[in-house]
């Protein structure tokens, strides 16, 4: 005979979010689409130096610029080099400063708002407000100033972006660690002595997840578009080291005679952008807190 | 509403005292002065052109000095331009970008509007996805790309458009107003689409409805007031970043606007020019973003009874 409790407690099984994130997100074709560019793109990045047609600075003058063919499927820009080559070695600098600057405004986000929302009283009202002052700052203009100032350095540009776009995480973050705050299990830990870090690292972060994925994903594409951008001022990126908005700048210059030395990269650049702003949208949509399966 | 707007105001002095100390260390901090050009200058000049700028003084004074100076509304001498002073730099910059902006935010709400309500009428089918993916591009396309691909077809390819320069040639002013507003009419449509699939649902459509009106009206009358709040609410801080923003249009198409001058000022060196044009774009970002939220409280009956409310 079977014990009638644990055969009434054992069939249901609890679904945890990930899970239910996974199974909503898999119905969002788009993002699934856009998931697929990304790891695609960032397979080919990853292994450029392996599978590159040709080398990134090996050049062929006799050829110079040629439009797209058979042996350089995406032409080759003045000097005679393949352009697939140079987008495929512009991808690891574009995807590296989206990824690291992201990470840089991730743990800076995280860490302040979860102390403010924490901490709450007086402390979390300074260090909003401050977020608030920093917030209406003409950031484009700050980051050109920080570039002229400090010189073109790809490690200065990851702290000057990152340090840009952490804010709007600071507020989400700050935001959940509040209602977190007053929840049992946080009150449940207090009482069984852990400690305040211990409490703020193993309950709180990880439980501000979702809405942390799902900005981080949307805040990538900003952060590339802020690259592109500054290589494409001449304050980014410096040659011969190349990136997306590099290689723009320079299709620019000789559009008139060579189209493709700016049609290809831009193209990377959109899909790229179009893929991470669909997996964003529909990782909100899967990850939301207030969309819940009922 | 004036205790709003008050407390608001004293709100962004410490805004701007921030963005104005900061700027005006980060440009002190920067290696090479303006002056160390590639002629050597007899020492005498160069005290005497220190003295002017008042680069001898301890850089307490200096702050303390150019405070006064901007109280006053004074941004100080150009560096670059001798003779010229900051506030006629931006006197002249200044009409060229507004009127850019000005016609970039027609673009972005004519487009964005648009897109957005017609998506928003039903939502998630085509009628939705093609126009909220073609918005999509105007994220996707950053101006300096979309502006010379615009200019590849539209000046070199088609020969329909001149394709630089600013009130110059008839039809200059079409494809920097397009390239600048696209961006923005992206944002406009998602808000738009927001706001209209929220105010569709509610009773008073419903009435309306009811009522017999055609779908027409219900959706230009009665809907569209509702649902372009958050789009109001959006114009403010849209039009700071659009004037703010203008510097990659400025530069493609060689507008003689303000951002153009502030790229050459930070190439240059011009350390008066960058602290005045930094000081003054803030100030301008913290009076549309005033101005927009006093906007929203002013159409938004809701927020208006919660303002007396909290009094």
């Amino acid at each position: 005979m079977v014990n009638p409790i644990s055969a009434a407690s054992a069939p249901e099984k609890g679904t945890s979010l990930w899970r239910d994130g996974w199974v909503r997100l898999r119905k969002n074709h788009l993002a699934l689409f856009g998931l697929a560019v990304m790891v695609f793109f960032c397979v080919i990045a990853l292994l450029t130096p392996w599978i590159a047609p040709y080398g990134y600075e090996q050049q062929n003058l006799q050829l110079g610029a040629s439009p797209p063919s058979a042996a350089h499927w995406l032409g080759t820009d003045i000097f005679g080099r393949d352009m697939l080559t140079r987008i495929m070695y512009g991808s690891r600098v574009s995807l590296l400063v989206g990824f690291v600057a992201t990470g840089v405004a991730l743990v800076i986000g995280v860490l302040w708002g979860t102390v403010a929302g924490y901490a709450g009283g007086r402390v979390d009202a300074v260090m909003m407000r401050l977020v608030d002052i920093l917030y209406a700052l003409p950031f484009m203009i700050f980051i050109v100033l920080l570039m002229v100032v400090f010189g073109r350095n790809i490690l200065l540009l990851f702290l000057a972006i990152g340090a840009v776009e952490w804010l709007t995480m600071a507020r989400i973050v700050r935001g959940q660690v509040q209602n977190l705050r007053h929840q049992e299990f946080i009150e449940a830990a207090f009482s069984m002595g852990l400690s305040r870090w211990i409490i703020i690292r193993r309950h709180l972060i990880p439980n501000t997840l979702g809405p942390v994925i799902v900005y981080t994903t949307l805040t990538i594409p900003n952060v590339m578009l802020l690259e592109a951008f500054l290589s494409f001022l001449g304050l980014g990126i410096q040659p011969p080291q190349s990136s997306w908005g590099l290689l723009i700048s320079h299709g620019v210059e000789s559009m008139e005679e060579y189209p493709w030395l700016l049609i290809f990269p831009g193209l990377a650049l959109s899909i790229t952008l179009f893929a991470l702003n669909f997996l964003g949208d529909g990782l909100r949509d899967a990850l939301d807190p207030k969309a819940s399966k009922d | 509403m004036l205790r709003f707007i008050l407390s608001r105001l004293l709100q962004a002095i410490p805004v701007l005292l921030v963005v104005i100390t900061a700027t005006f260390l980060l440009v002190r901090c920067a290696p090479g002065g303006p002056f160390s050009a590639e002629k050597a200058v007899p020492p005498e000049v160069v005290r005497a052109l220190e003295a002017q700028y008042r680069l001898d003084q301890p850089i307490w004074q200096q702050y303390l000095s150019y405070l006064g100076d901007l109280a006053h509304g004074e941004f100080g001498p150009s560096f670059r331009y001798p003779g010229r002073t900051v506030n006629e730099l931006i006197a002249g910059g200044l009409p060229i970008t507004a009127e850019l902006a000005f016609y970039a935010m027609l673009v972005a709400i004519l487009i964005g509007v648009c897109a957005g309500v017609i998506a928003a009428l039903r939502p998630n089918t085509p009628q939705d996805y093609l126009p909220m993916s073609a918005a999509m591009l105007g994220i996707c396309m950053p101006s300096f790309l979309m502006g010379p691909l615009l200019v590849l077809v539209f000046g070199i390819w088609l020969e329909w458009l001149p394709v630089s320069g600013w009130g110059e040639l008839a039809g200059d002013k079409i494809l920097p107003a397009i390239t600048l507003g696209t961006g923005y009419a992206a944002y406009i449509a998602r808000l738009s689409r927001g706001g209209m699939l929220e105010v569709m649902t509610q009773d008073y459509i419903r009435t309306a409805r009811a009522k017999g009106l055609p779908e027409r009206v219900v959706v230009l009358k009665h809907a569209l007031r509702g649902g372009l709040i958050p789009v109001v609410a959006f114009l403010g801080p849209a039009f700071a970043g659009l004037l703010s923003g203008s510097f990659v249009v400025e530069t493609i198409f060689q507008i003689p606007g303000l951002g153009r001058f502030y790229v050459q000022a930070a190439f240059n060196r011009d350390y008066t020019m960058i602290l005045g044009t930094t000081v003054f774009f803030a100030t301008l970002i913290v009076l549309f973003n005033l101005l927009s939220d006093i906007v929203a409280v002013w159409i938004n009956p809701k927020l208006r009874h919660q303002l007396s409310r909290s009094r």
